[in-house]
């Protein structure tokens, strides 16, 4: 939720061949072809792109382990480069980049807050999904409630919490309810997925359902625990450059690396499923 | 009675010099004063040794007072005195001695358990409560009703002569009105021991005359006893029965106002009284100050003693007087002139440091203006000397 | 970290100095009406900056669909928690920052200055690390909050109580330090006046001291029932958001802004409306009487 504070400064971007390049580049990944937004990031080593500036990235809040990995990687292959990120929610960022926030990239947890930006017209092309993630029970460590399923979330005397519907995860449980036929109460409705998995990792609350990413982000503060239903409420993640960006040349070229298949592999440990 | 007066109204200007400084030294140590066989006699009253000690400054003050007997601490700011009354009240903790009263040691009681009351020098009246509430907050938490309580404070306000202003909040009440209402407030707990700090120190100089003809009269009716605290000496000679000088936490001087005022044993008291004080050591007619002059006076008296006289019976002269004796006679030079009404006091230095009083046409005539130097002389019959 | 020290040595040597060019003509401040020109501009800069928003709140709030929103049964459930979980987490912090505000200015004891610091602590902890370090004490699961759930069977986490909890916890150090400002500008004399008619320290406390502190009291209560009313961070975390149990309408506004922006400035204006009442209410009534 919250931004991280802004370079005020910001370099101006190598022009010349490479940005011809880079041209062609951003009309590729567009197009959703992964295979040729692979080669920027093999070419990458070579000192062929003249690529420098700082990249300013707004993601979703699930995102924030495995861009910020990409990110390293990024600036490693592109010294001169610096990637900063401004996790948080997606609703949220949506806001802020429609209120006019300066950042070059917008990587979203689910399609419809991906729209808002869209419809204001502030995204350069059409947002392209790199991964997906779908919803798991985190419960408390050693599952001591022995809850095997969503159903199992609906017996009584157990504290559950869910995300609020206003938030993709919590309009995703609610799908997932929704296809199992279930009706669940749950102590709270939390304003974000990373507050109701916290609520587990105190134990205050016996059980939360939440993406498989923040399971795995969990470590072993919670256990994770899959339910068919998921499948009713997968999350697409979309990402796009934005219209305002200053850099478009290292903006396109990081969406690259998300999408390529280095990118692919940081996302899947982190327990996203490929696209 | 004539003493009192002058003390009034010369107790700003300075009359005693430093020969006097030294004169208590003997004097004023509490040990000293106790006889063991009156700790035995006082069953009734006030026996009180106060010793506080803070940082550099040490109280060590003996008090004595007998029910319905009025005992003020005179002294000036910074001798302890205030300090002494918190200590009876016991809002400021003894490190040392012991305060009976009535027989009962208080040493370790607390200040809500004391039969004490107090009238502050502001007062102190609670701002949000009336005075008859004010009055009545003593017999409240002494575990009366509120109406019996009020009904005393009633009675109480009644005796004070306010009767009318029962309702009115502290902030509508003159300065002579609040200081009934703590009065009666204090006496409404039926203190055996009452304290006033300062009685009439926040007053001006008109209600001032009224009012404290009126504390004489209610402190004349208190059967218990009453110490007071002030820095004045004309409050404190027609308020109180006993004067204790208090100076730098101890006792200089302790006795009736008149004695105090005709044989003052301190810079300080000659000060307040008015009168020229010294210290030195008597010889028959003639009283050496140390290695410089001497006095002549009229008692025949041996070894250390004091000589007052006041600052009128001193003569002024701009050159030697011709044919006058060698008696009485310093040579001065004018330090300083003050102006009172018709008089002006000339404040000299030289041989002797003497203060001296003449009309302002004497002043004129012979031409005063310090710097100058004159000749004073005294008639040793309008000097008195008496034992340290 | 101390806020109540004594004033430093430097002010009362600019006081003295102060005093010292007063006769020098020139730069002195006209008198009467006139307010000088260096106090006036940011004094009129900081009320703009004060109230600029809130008049942007009024100018592009959704006028229309307010009366629809004004008569959903979930905005009136929201603001009724708010209400009360205010005046209940302002009541509490009465009657445990006010004795909490003596001790502060009437007895001394070592380490009292840091003992202020830590009751201003919350002041300056972001409310959300206030609601997890809550949560840490008084959860299911928490240091204190284990031994009150095995042993009453209470717990405070996601129930209306928790609400009442996580406020007062961030409201109450406004009071505490709004009374104890009043207790040290009050003469403490006077106590020691009640205790001389036979008042022991509480009566004195009961009896003199309270009445003379009860603007600052009063002034206290209405800052931390402000606080209180405006909480968010701390009661999310601690209590979470439960329509009806705990969501308070600060709670309600943040949600609404992530699906529906219109909503959620209706709901703040419901909010502020509220507040604005019940503040201008209570200056009048009892902040003046003291006066």
């Amino acid at each position: 939720m919250t931004l991280t504070a802004r370079r005020m400064q910001r370099t101006l971007q190598a022009a010349g061949a490479g940005a011809a390049a880079l041209l062609v580049l951003s009309a590729c990944s567009s197009s959703g072809d992964s295979s040729a937004a692979e080669s920027p990031t093999s070419a990458s080593a070579s000192s062929a792109d003249q690529l420098s500036g700082t990249v300013t990235v707004f993601a979703a809040a699930s995102l924030k382990e495995s861009f910020t990995t990409l990110g390293e990687t990024f600036e490693k292959a592109h010294p001169g480069t610096k990637v900063t990120f401004s996790f948080g929610g997606s609703d949220s960022l949506a806001a802020s980049i429609t209120g006019g926030a300066p950042a070059d990239v917008f990587a979203s947890a689910s399609p419809g807050t991906m729209k808002i930006v869209t419809d204001a017209g502030d995204a350069a092309g059409t947002p392209a999904a790199f991964v997906r993630n779908q919803l798991e029970i985190a419960t408390l460590p050693g599952n001591p409630d022995r809850i095997a399923s969503l159903a199992d979330l609906t017996r009584s005397g157990l504290k559950v919490v869910l995300c609020d519907r206003t938030v993709p995860c919590g309009a995703a449980a609610q799908k997932a309810l929704a296809a199992g036929g279930l009706e669940l109460e749950p102590v709270s409705y939390e304003q974000d997925v990373k507050a109701a998995l916290t609520k587990v990792e105190l134990k205050e609350a016996d059980a939360a359902v939440v993406y498989r990413t923040d399971v795995h982000a969990a470590g072993g503060k919670v256990k994770g625990v899959e339910f068919p239903e998921s499948a009713q409420a997968v999350n697409a993640y979309p990402i796009v450059r934005l219209k305002g960006a200053d850099n478009a040349g290292a903006a396109d070229a990081f969406i690259a690396l998300v999408r390529s298949a280095e990118g692919r592999q940081v996302l899947t440990e982190a327990g996203f499923l490929e696209p | 009675m004539d003493d009192r007066r002058t003390a009034a109204g010369r107790k700003s200007a300075p009359a005693v010099r430093s020969e006097a400084s030294h004169a208590y030294q003997a004097l004023g140590s509490s040990e000293a004063r106790e006889a063991p066989a009156a700790v035995e006699a006082f069953k009734e009253g006030l026996d009180a040794r106060l010793v506080v000690e803070r940082g550099a400054f040490r109280l060590d003050v003996a008090l004595r007072v007998a029910p319905g007997e009025v005992a003020a601490l005179l002294g000036p700011n910074g001798a302890g005195k205030t300090t002494a009354l918190r200590a009876l009240a016991g809002l400021t903790t003894l490190t040392g001695g012991r305060l009976r009263l009535d027989g009962a040691a208080l040493e370790d009681v607390p200040p809500e358990s004391r039969p004490v009351g107090v009238v502050f020098q502001d007062y102190l009246l609670f701002p949000h409560l009336s005075a008859l509430d004010n009055v009545a907050f003593g017999p409240r938490c002494q575990g009366a009703t509120r109406a019996q309580a009020r009904a005393r404070a009633a009675e109480w306000l009644r005796r004070l002569g306010l009767a009318d202003h029962a309702d009115a909040k502290p902030r509508r009440l003159s300065g002579g009105q609040a200081q009934r209402v703590a009065l009666a407030r204090a006496l409404a707990t039926r203190p055996r021991l009452l304290l006033l700090d300062e009685p009439l120190a926040a007053l001006d100089a008109r209600t001032r005359l009224e009012v404290r003809a009126q504390l004489r009269r209610h402190l004349a009716e208190f059967e218990a006893v009453a110490v007071l605290v002030t820095h004045d000496p004309l409050d404190a000679m027609v308020l109180a029965d006993r004067l204790v000088v208090v100076e730098d936490g101890r006792v200089v001087q302790e006795g009736a106002p008149s004695d105090i005022a005709r044989h003052p044993r301190s810079d300080y008291i000659a000060r307040l009284v008015g009168l020229n004080l010294y210290r030195g050591d008597s010889d028959g007619h003639v009283v050496r100050l140390g290695a410089g002059p001497s006095i002549t006076t009229t008692e025949v008296l041996s070894g250390p003693v004091f000589v007052a006289f006041p600052p009128s019976a001193v003569t002024l002269y701009r050159e030697r007087p011709a044919g006058a004796s060698a008696r009485n006679l310093w040579r001065c030079e004018v330090a300083g002139l003050e102006t009172h009404r018709d008089l002006v006091r000339a404040d000299l230095s030289g041989e002797l440091p003497l203060a001296a009083d003449l009309t302002t046409v004497a002043a004129a005539e012979l031409d005063l203006r310090p710097g100058a130097e004159v000749w004073a002389t005294v008639k040793a019959t309008q000097t008195h000397a008496y034992p340290v | 970290m101390t806020l109540f020290d004594e004033p430093e040595p430097e002010t009362a040597s600019e006081a003295t100095t102060g005093s010292l060019r007063g006769g020098t003509p020139g730069r002195r401040f006209r008198g009467g009406g006139g307010a000088p020109l260096p106090l006036l501009v940011p004094a009129l800069i900081g009320l703009a900056f004060l109230i600029v928003p809130l008049v942007a709140l009024l100018v592009r709030a959704p006028w229309r669909s307010l009366p629809g929103q004004l008569t959903s049964a979930e905005v009136w459930q929201a603001l009724r928690l708010s209400l009360l979980c205010a005046t209940a987490a302002t009541a509490v912090s009465l009657l445990l920052g006010v004795p909490l505000a003596w001790l502060l200015a009437r007895v001394r004891f070592p380490g009292r200055g840091l003992v202020r610091a830590l009751v201003t602590l919350p002041l300056v902890l972001p409310p959300v690390v206030g609601g997890v370090a809550l949560l840490t004490a008084l959860g299911r699961n928490g240091v204190v909050g284990r031994w009150l759930d095995s042993w009453f069977g209470i717990t405070l986490p996601f129930t209306t109580g928790g609400v009442v909890i996580a406020e007062a916890f961030v409201a109450m150090p406004f009071l505490v330090i709004s009374v104890e400002g009043t207790l040290r500008a009050a003469d403490p004399r006077y106590e020691e006046a009640a205790a001389t008619l036979g008042a022991s320290r509480f009566t004195a406390f009961r009896r003199v001291t309270l009445p003379l502190i009860m603007p600052g009291i009063a002034a206290g209560a209405v800052l931390a029932w402000a606080r209180a009313l405006g909480e968010f961070g701390a009661t999310i975390t601690f209590a979470g958001n439960f329509p009806g149990r705990t969501q308070t309408m600060p709670l309600a506004v943040y949600l609404a802004l992530q699906s529906d922006p219109e909503a959620a400035m209706a709901l703040s204006l419901v909010l502020l409306a509220v507040s604005v009442a019940v503040l201008a209410g209570l200056r009048d009534r009892w902040m003046t009487t003291g006066g």
